[in-house]
């Protein structure tokens, strides 16, 4: 699978709930129209909980949701486009 | 909503009914007030922007700091309209000092290891304290600290029950920037009557 194409990248290894969800909101906020935040997360929890805030958030779009691994510890990484 | 339907097909009946008559226009004016008003709730309903929750926070203690910040910070995520009510013990989340050194009961905490006589013996307090600061430290979970400064920053309401403050001897200085200091039981059923979810913690 091809990862979409990001223009911004959001840190939140090692973060857990809610945290992952609250940074994203804020990263987002600054961003504009058309931008694609990439956030890269360790919290499981993040896949079920980034795809129901963007499900439930106005001016977003989840694109896609790849889990991957680094270092030897599991990687989620969620890719939201700025709808409005 | 459900009671309009009923009134519209009556109205609608009677007039395919009745006639022919000059009605007809006036019907049409109507159905296509009623399809606008229809469509306008549906839009209103659609996502979860809009809604609000407010948040009754009673416990001062360490671990039940939590429950409501968490769903503070989140729901602001979600850009709903966010008010926590501190009162009691909550109060204390929302102190300057003590919101930053919350403790955990060793006593009747049957995650403890230790029967609750050991537990009720000096230390004992603080050292589940700090086997849970350690936790949380351990597991990237945020600090108290940190999501009462987050809460704030998203723009959520903190709000400091003005009978604990006077009970518990808290000027309005000795609680966080941000708080709505001074507020009572009648703010806090308001913002509850008017939000769409209600917890007390």
């Amino acid at each position: 699978m091809t990862a979409p194409e990001s223009t911004e990248t959001l840190d939140v290894t090692g973060l857990n709930c809610p945290l992952p969800v609250v940074k994203t909101k804020q990263a987002v906020d600054g961003l504009s129209p058309d931008d694609v935040l990439e956030v890269r997360a360790t919290d499981p929890g993040s896949v079920s909980d980034i795809a129901g805030w963007a499900d439930g958030t106005d001016g977003v779009e989840l694109l896609d949701q790849i889990e991957g691994e680094d270092g030897g510890e599991s990687l989620f990484t969620h890719y939201v486009r700025v709808t409005a | 909503m459900s009671t309009d339907a009923p009134e519209a097909d009556a109205s609608g009946d009677g007039a395919s009914a009745g006639a022919d008559g000059p009605d007809v226009a006036a019907l049409a004016e109507q159905v296509e007030a009623l399809r606008d008003e229809v469509e306008s709730l549906a839009a209103a309903d659609d996502g979860d922007a809009g809604r609000s929750m407010t948040i009754i926070a009673t416990k001062g203690t360490l671990d039940m700091a939590y429950p409501p910040f968490i769903l503070a910070t989140t729901a602001a995520a979600f850009d709903w309209d966010v008010t926590v009510f501190h009162t009691f013990w909550g109060l204390d989340l929302l102190h300057r000092e003590k919101s930053r050194e919350l403790k955990l009961s060793a006593v009747g905490n049957p995650t403890m290891p230790i029967p609750n006589a050991v537990a009720a013996l000096p230390g004992m307090d603080a050292m589940a304290t700090w086997m849970m600061r350690r936790k949380i430290d351990d597991n990237g979970v945020a600090t108290v600290g940190e999501l009462v400064d987050l809460a704030v920053d998203t723009g959520v309401t903190l709000q400091g029950c003005q009978m604990t403050m006077d009970l518990m001897g808290y000027e309005a200085d000795d609680l966080i920037d941000g708080v709505e200091a001074g507020v009572g039981a009648a703010t806090a059923l308001q913002h509850m009557a008017d939000s769409d979810v209600q917890l007390l913690v």
